[in-house]
């Protein structure tokens, strides 16, 4: 693999560009050569020092730690949610990735629920209305009791961190046909439902984080695309949780006899 | 000289917070629905300062330049977070974590804000499990703790790997919780432009929105920033793209002393830069250097696989210098030996910038599965990006930049020199010294945020009470908002020839080569004037297409970079006046005969606090003297 360094290769990159979210957008056709030890958002930044260079406005993009972690990036890579790489976010994608003459097709997250802002940038604001929604456990500052008071079985812990892995960067919502959120919302259900502390607002949480997606995105039909897109290999199995718990909530919450 | 008042209370040590507690003035709380407070970032620090603050039941106003709060880098922290509570029974006490912390940041940091940290650590515990943060735990279903650096008990809460993350998101989640309650109002990709004083008080901000362009007044009763450090100062870092100095810069540049800017920490284990177009540089996390053997090529020029390089043509340079500690040294002794043997031409990798961290011995001895549980992920991501695979060939590491000590003066309230004005978090310079502990940035983000700031600003607000705010028409703001315009106009009106990332690139290269690991005399002279030329250049000749009037990502740089090159002037003139090695400080001038960082606790226990005099002026410095009641200064020694 050593010898790899420093190998280059050439690219056709066709890139989206939109001025605006009303404006008209259309690709942009570009050739690259590029450094297979660069990443993906490298060789954008090469691309926009280029047309810097040559006068001409760059692609408006975002990333922010490019490790992998913060959720900040995301475009569409030939059709697939942070592009080909399993469980890869676009800023943890490299160039080895690719071969010499390939031609790379790159566009925004495309959701009803995110618009355009500019060129590969979108509105992912409807994904923090969940969390408002009640993605949270209502314990004040200080209102807390000692950590180690309430035991959390080690395999409760480890699958609540396993759904709480989740970086919110909407590739599950790109990547449904559907344009749904279901993964990432019951991503968050299932971390907190999962946990002791999570229990006292289980039933309200669910329905209004559930009903609250509703208002921005689409509907479920079990392709699983969000689970092959996700670069945190979320389980489509905290979608089922999520739905199961819903049903009951909408027992529980009209406080039907018996039901608390 | 002015004069830095450190407002640190009488009495004993152990004592001082808790009798501060009760002689601060209060706000009732029917009165704290009368009071504005801006919060401007909400990484741990400002999301869980504004989170309080809204449960407490003050008015409060976030600000982000994120999409979402929950982008901060504070998102990016591997390993976890300190706190005394001694749940492992190995001695561990509030005072051990106190004195751990300023033995560790070199005797350079305030012993009260010390203590008070330590105190309030095991209530970030509490807090952040009520919250639901899924720390470890062992099979009993308790927390499981581990041990970091510069410790000897195991302290250290975690997350996997993640525990940045997790605490975030429990801070980002309260931080939602009150926005949901109406308590704050959340304004993102909002970018800090400009503090506003009004009679010597911070009086409010002025914000770009960095969608539409629109420049905006707020005004408050108090401003809080916790706006992050500035290791991107050297372009090169393992800090997020947008990471600057911009917000905390500005408030210097409105009278709010910045201290200690030269306290800079390098961080040993980081995958090394593969080429010129390198945008930024990742951690790889500190723990691989418990079973890793750290080695160069005795001979220069090497070019042999790292396989074909039989024992004896191998130099295990830690083991060999530092027996007793060898590959576990501290951060900063581990990177400058890295530095030097690579300088001497010993470096690995194409670039020859890397030295090697071997764990063949450790597959040999334990098995490849038992290496591979403790640091798959670790190795998984050193692959994708390196594509080389760890378990057959040694990985290649490099010290870089990640986190700074220095920051915006604050007093034992946690307010800068503006009154009004307050900076909690990395921002500050606080706490930490001249080196920070591992696992202790979390602790101190989230200490001044949920325990900390909420209680002390109240003693100043309660004497503001029934002061309206300033309205925002008021010719304080007005004449901030169109100097932001006319700034932002400037920057599209050069039209020069090359690119903003050019710029910061070429300052990185030479902060890295003059303020970077090791320092020295001549060099920092001759850093300031290289870095005053290229300033020029940048004013002149930067390049800046596009309008104001709507996402402008080059636009946004352009003024982050114009106050990295502000910044990393004062940076050299700190450096260049702190005549001593200090923790992350490393003078060449000053060390020992085993080439060790050689304090001066004579001239140099201070911290120096530089207030700015007007664009073109040279900063002036102030001290403040640090006294040491309880701690003894000593020479660290790891050999």
């Amino acid at each position: 693999m050593s010898g790899s360094h420093g190998e280059t290769i050439n690219v056709t990159l066709k890139v989206w560009r939109q001025t605006s979210a009303d404006a008209p957008g259309g690709f942009e056709t570009h050739q690259q050569a590029i450094s297979t030890d660069a990443s993906f958002l490298e060789m954008l930044d090469l691309l926009n020092e280029e047309l810097n260079a040559a006068g001409k406005e760059p692609i408006a993009f975002e990333s922010d730690c490019r490790e992998g972690i913060c959720g900040t990036c995301g475009v569409m890579i030939n059709g697939r949610a942070h592009g080909p790489q399993k469980a890869t976010a676009t800023c943890q994608l490299h160039m080895r990735e690719f071969a010499d003459d390939d031609e790379i097709v790159i566009e925004p997250f495309r959701a009803t629920g995110f618009p355009v802002i500019r060129d590969l940038a979108v509105d992912r604001s409807p994904l923090d209305a969940i969390i408002e929604a009640g993605g949270y456990i209502s314990v004040n500052t200080g209102a807390a009791s000692d950590a180690n008071l309430t035991p959390v079985p080690k395999a409760a812990a480890d699958q609540a961190f396993d759904a709480a892995a989740c970086i919110g960067c909407g590739a599950c919502v790109a990547a449904c046909p559907n344009s749904a959120a279901q993964l990432f919302t019951s991503a968050k259900i299932g971390h907190l439902g999962l946990l002791p502390q999570g229990q006292a607002e289980r039933w309200s949480r669910t329905e209004a984080m559930v009903e609250t997606m509703e208002e921005f995105f689409g509907s479920c039909t079990n392709h699983g695309e969000c689970t092959e897109a996700c670069p945190k290999e979320i389980s489509l199995d905290f979608i089922a949780l999520m739905n199961r718990d819903y049903m009951k909530a909408k027992v529980k919450n009209r406080g039907l006899a018996g039901q608390h | 000289m002015g004069i830095l008042e450190s407002k640190v209370p009488e009495g004993t040590l152990a004592d001082k917070w808790e009798n501060h507690k009760f002689s601060m003035n209060l706000v009732n709380p029917n009165n704290k629905r009368k009071f504005d407070i801006i919060v401007v970032g909400t990484g741990l620090a400002g999301a869980s300062a504004a989170a309080t603050l809204g449960e407490l039941g003050y008015r409060v106003k976030a600000f982000t330049f994120h999409d979402s709060p929950r982008r901060a880098h504070s998102i990016a922290a591997q390993g976890g977070i300190n706190a005394a509570k001694n749940y492992t029974n190995d001695g561990d006490s509030v005072h051990r974590l106190f004195y751990d912390t300023v033995k560790g940041g070199d005797y350079r940091s305030r012993e009260a804000n010390v203590h008070r940290l330590a105190e309030v650590s095991v209530n970030i515990i509490d807090q952040a499990t009520a919250q639901g943060v899924p720390f470890a735990r062992d099979y009993g279903g308790l927390l499981d703790n581990r041990s970091f650096g510069g410790a000897q008990v195991s302290r250290t809460f975690y997350a996997r790997g993640q525990t940045g993350q997790q605490l975030l998101i429990g801070a980002y989640s309260a931080l939602m919780r009150q926005v949901a309650a109406g308590t704050v109002e959340l304004h993102t990709r909002a970018e800090l432009l400009d503090v506003v004083k009004k009679d010597g008080r911070a009086c409010g901000i002025v914000v770009r929105d960095l969608l539409s362009g629109e420049v905006t007044p707020h005004s408050a009763h108090a401003v809080v920033l916790a706006t992050g450090g500035y290791s991107n100062v050297y372009f090169l870092s393992t800090n997020a793209m947008m990471c600057n100095v911009t917000a905390a810069w500005r408030a210097h540049k409105r009278g709010a002393y910045f201290a200690n800017p030269c306290y800079t920490q390098i961080h040993p284990t980081c995958i090394p830069a593969s080429d010129d177009f390198q945008s930024k540089l990742t951690l790889m996390s500190e723990s691989l250097r418990n079973d890793g053997r750290i080695w160069v090529p005795s001979a220069f020029d090497d070019t042999r696989p790292a396989a074909d390089i039989p024992e004896g043509d191998r130099d295990y340079y830690l083991e060999r210098k530092y027996p007793a500690f060898g590959n576990l040294v501290p951060r900063d002794v581990a990177s400058r030996n890295a530095k030097t043997v690579c300088d001497e031409g010993h470096g690995v990798g194409p670039l020859k910038n890397g030295v090697y961290l071997d764990f063949a011995a450790a597959i040999a001895r334990n098995g490849l599965d038992a290496i591979s549980e403790k640091y798959g992920n670790l190795f998984d991501m050193y692959q994708r990006i390196t594509g080389e695979n760890p378990y057959e060939q040694p990985m290649r590491i490099y010290p870089a930049i990640h986190y700074t000590m220095g920051g915006l003066w604050v007093d034992y309230h946690l307010m800068t020199t503006v009154p009004g004005l307050y900076s909690i978090g990395e921002a500050n310079f606080s706490d930490h010294g001249a080196n920070r502990l591992g696992a202790s940035a979390l602790m101190q983000g989230l200490a001044d945020g949920y325990f900390v700031l909420p209680y002390t600003i109240g003693d100043d607000l309660a004497g503001q009470l029934g002061n309206p705010v300033v309205p925002v028409d008021d010719p304080v703001f007005t004449t901030a908002v169109a100097g932001i315009e006319d700034e932002a106009h400037r920057w599209l009106s050069i039209n020069g020839t090359r690119s903003v990332d050019h710029f910061h690139r070429e300052l990185g290269r030479i902060v890295w080569d003059r303020i970077g690991m090791a320092r020295n005399g001549p060099g920092l002279e001759k850093g300031l004037s290289e870095i005053s030329a290229l300033r020029s250049e940048f004013h002149s000749d930067v390049r800046v297409l596009g309008s104001a009037d709507t996402l402008n990502q080059s636009l946004e740089k352009a003024g982050r970079v114009a106050d990295f090159f502000e910044l990393a002037e004062l940076m050299a003139r700190d450096a260049l006046e702190r005549s001593e090695s200090c923790g992350g400080h490393f003078r060449e001038e000053h060390q020992t005969a085993q080439g060790e960082a050689q304090r001066d606790d004579d001239n140099f226990a201070h911290v120096a606090a530089w207030e700015w005099n007007g664009e073109g002026t040279v900063q002036t410095r102030h001290r403040e003297e640090l006294t040491f009641e309880t701690v003894a200064l000593s020479q660290r020694s790891y050999k």
